[in-house]
């Protein structure tokens, strides 16, 4: 996994609530046994016509943003089915970070394990942020992941709050995984714990 | 004494395997489902780092989101993806050694509908599975939810996950509910109630008399939505009516493990005066049948109302609603029962089990489908569907005028060739009317069975009551 520290870039402004993984990724791409490629059908049905031409009015087609590395959001941004298929076509694509007012919880776990930072900042915030973005390459945003702040193009600085173990892992690029191997004694102690307490298990 | 738990406390406390000071956990697991979409790059990881599954007798594959539902499809699959997906999972199981049921065997069928069949769904287990709708394992007083692939790598791995504790949420139905309005009638009213987001970072336990009251199968209809109003898990204490459904399964304890577990089950309650983080309550007799009208599912409405107008909602949801309603096609204050619909899907992990089959055949007995209405149903699982068989429903339904399939999650997600079309407006059992979930550009309506079935004879949204 990529090291999340600072970034500074182009934000792409997309003012809808609810925006599920569906739309994010819709099912036709979700047949690939890859984790790469998914970045030309971000948010497909959204972005191309049936036939496959572009629309050009969606935002991430006009050509201030085809190389935004920030999304801006609505509220309970990535609700729905489970797939990290999402994250993954998010940062195939070249986003880091999705700002919203709030996330779905297992969209928000999978950023962190694909090393995109999902910012939660209140809603005043967030309209701040995503008058910002509209002004397309003009207005780059800011986003610090040490100092926990976003910093629009005016200067104007917001604070966020991120779990400390996260942002740990953002910081160092770390696996999980290996993370976890390392307390295989605790694993053991608790496996035969359960074997004596629960043996139907 | 100690502070009073609530049944999720309980669950969660007995599988912290490691706590951090910061409150993050290492939760042990004691069931992983595995599906052939959301698994490929997790057994991919592990291959690319030379490591094993931890624990293969608690890891349990099939697939089901590709899998053709028509009666040739021994012959194969058509799609390319498709086939290789389903291709690699068969040799992922074969390779890592873990439980398989493959599309050849009679008890393959969708993952939350195999799991409790089988038996591997148990009170008081921590279960998980690369798919949002494991909610559904809750309804047997299980904790369980959905987790990303990375999480399903982790969990083949160590058989843990990384976890900070969700708050606690009370939903609470009480009385009677009226005639025609069922376990799908509760859960969309909830969410219509409390909104897509009410249950984020909450684990929800759903009592009360009316829930106590409902089947198994019913539970697991509530607890499968759980996921739709935000809330990662669903949890319904476990009581007689589990026990009685999960004795006897093929992998259900046996003898004086059977003794033992129950024992342990038994005190599978949130205890009098434990906390809740959020409690809302309904009240059954005000929950009519109900369909959604938009792309959403908190987008409920009951079956005598009328589609909104969106300058009815407040902030982000006015611009979303007027979305919706164009992608819908429909016009704000049009009577729902005036919806003219062109497919029927019954089936899903949501409503493909065999009281949902009844339910939807009690209805069309003796009736047809509506002239140019395309109606199909899919059982949740094979042993679904030969029960069925058994009780005669699949005549009711062929003679009704329904396409009875094999099972698998079909039109519910579309990844198999079962899909609407743009503009085709669908009644369906399933659990989200996303924008294009069921095909670009198809429109859903998610109800109950029997309102399905209804709008099946009627050819529009229809309210069950004025049929049955």
């Amino acid at each position: 996994m990529d090291k999340f520290t600072a970034l500074t870039g182009v934000a792409a402004p997309l003012p809808l609530v609810n925006v599920d993984t569906d739309m994010i990724i819709p099912k036709q791409f979700l047949k690939t046994i890859k984790r790469t490629g998914l970045g030309r059908n971000l948010f497909d049905e959204m972005r191309y016509t049936p036939d496959g031409a572009e629309i050009p009015d969606f935002v991430l087609n006009r050509p201030a943003y085809r190389n935004a590395e920030i999304l801006v959001a609505g509220e309970n941004f990535g609700c729905g089915s489970s797939r990290e298929h999402a994250p993954w076509a998010l940062l195939d694509f070249g986003i880091r970070c999705v700002i919203a007012p709030s996330y779905a919880d297992i969209f928000y776990q999978n950023c962190f394990k694909n090393g995109i930072l999902p910012i939660v900042l209140p809603q005043e915030a967030v309209d701040v942020l995503m008058d910002d973005a509209r002004r397309g390459a003009n207005a780059r945003i800011t986003v610090d992941l040490p100092s926990q702040t976003v910093t629009a193009s005016d200067g104007t600085t917001f604070a966020f709050e991120i779990d400390p173990f996260k942002k740990h892992c953002l910081l160092n690029g770390l696996d999980d995984i290996g993370l976890t191997m390392e307390k295989a004694p605790a694993i053991d102690g608790f496996e035969a714990r359960a074997a004596a307490a629960r043996p139907w298990l | 004494m100690s502070k009073p738990r609530t049944l999720y406390d309980k669950i969660w406390d007995d599988h912290v395997v490691d706590r951090q000071p910061d409150g993050t956990c290492l939760l042990y697991i004691d069931r992983h489902l595995v599906h052939e979409v959301t698994s490929p790059q997790a057994f991919e990881g592990l291959r690319m780092a030379g490591r094993q599954v931890r624990c293969p007798e608690k890891t349990i594959a099939v697939p089901d989101h590709n899998v053709p539902t028509t009666w040739d499809r021994e012959k194969g699959i058509a799609n390319e993806e498709s086939r290789i997906q389903v291709e690699t999972l068969d040799r992922n199981a074969r390779d890592f050694g873990i439980h398989y049921y493959p599309v050849s065997d009679i008890r393959q069928g969708i993952v939350h509908i195999i799991g409790p069949e089988q038996g591997w769904t148990q009170p008081g287990m921590t279960i998980v599975c690369g798919d949002s709708h494991t909610a559904t394992h809750g309804a047997f007083g299980a904790l369980a939810h959905g987790i990303g692939t990375s999480e399903v790598e982790h969990v083949l791995a160590t058989q843990t996950l990384i976890q900070k504790k969700s708050k606690n949420m009370k939903v609470e139905v009480t009385g009677s509910l009226g005639p025609g309005v069922t376990a799908k009638d509760i859960t969309l009213s909830v969410i219509g109630a409390t909104g897509t987001a009410g249950g984020t970072g909450h684990v929800i336990e759903y009592c009360g008399d009316t829930i106590r009251g409902l089947s198994m199968e019913g539970r697991m209809t509530v607890c499968n939505m759980a996921i739709e109003g935000g809330a990662r898990a669903g949890l319904i204490a476990p009581d007689d009516r589990t026990f009685d459904y999960v004795r006897g399964r093929p992998h259900a304890p046996k003898g004086a493990k059977w003794e033992a577990a129950l024992a342990y089950w038994k005190t599978l309650h949130t205890d009098e005066g434990a906390h809740f983080d959020k409690v809302v309550t309904l009240c059954a007799g005000d929950i009519a049948p109900v369909v959604t009208w938009g792309t959403s599912p908190e987008d409920v409405v009951p079956i005598t109302g009328v589609v909104p107008h969106p300058e009815s909602f407040q902030g982000g949801k006015v611009e979303a609603a007027r979305r919706s309603l164009e992608y819908m096609g429909l016009m704000p204050g049009t009577r729902m029962t005036d919806v003219a619909v062109d497919t029927v899907f019954i089936g899903s992990c949501t409503n493909g089990r065999i009281e949902d089959l009844r339910a939807a055949a009690a209805v069309l007995r003796g009736r047809r489908v509506a002239e140019g209405v395309r109606a199909m149903v899919v059982p949740g699982s094979g042993l679904v569907r030969l029960q069925a068989e058994e009780e005669g429903l699949d005549a009711i339904f062929r003679e009704a005028g329904f396409d009875w399939r094999l099972a698998g999650c079909s039109m519910c997600l579309g990844m198999n060739p079962d899909q609407l079309a743009p503009g085709e407006r669908c009644a369906a059992t399933s659990n989200r009317n996303f924008e294009g979930r069921m095909g670009r550009g198809g429109r859903t309506h998610l109800m109950s069975p029997a309102m399905a079935a209804a709008a099946a004879v009627t050819g529009r949204l229809a309210d069950v009551r004025e049929i049955m």
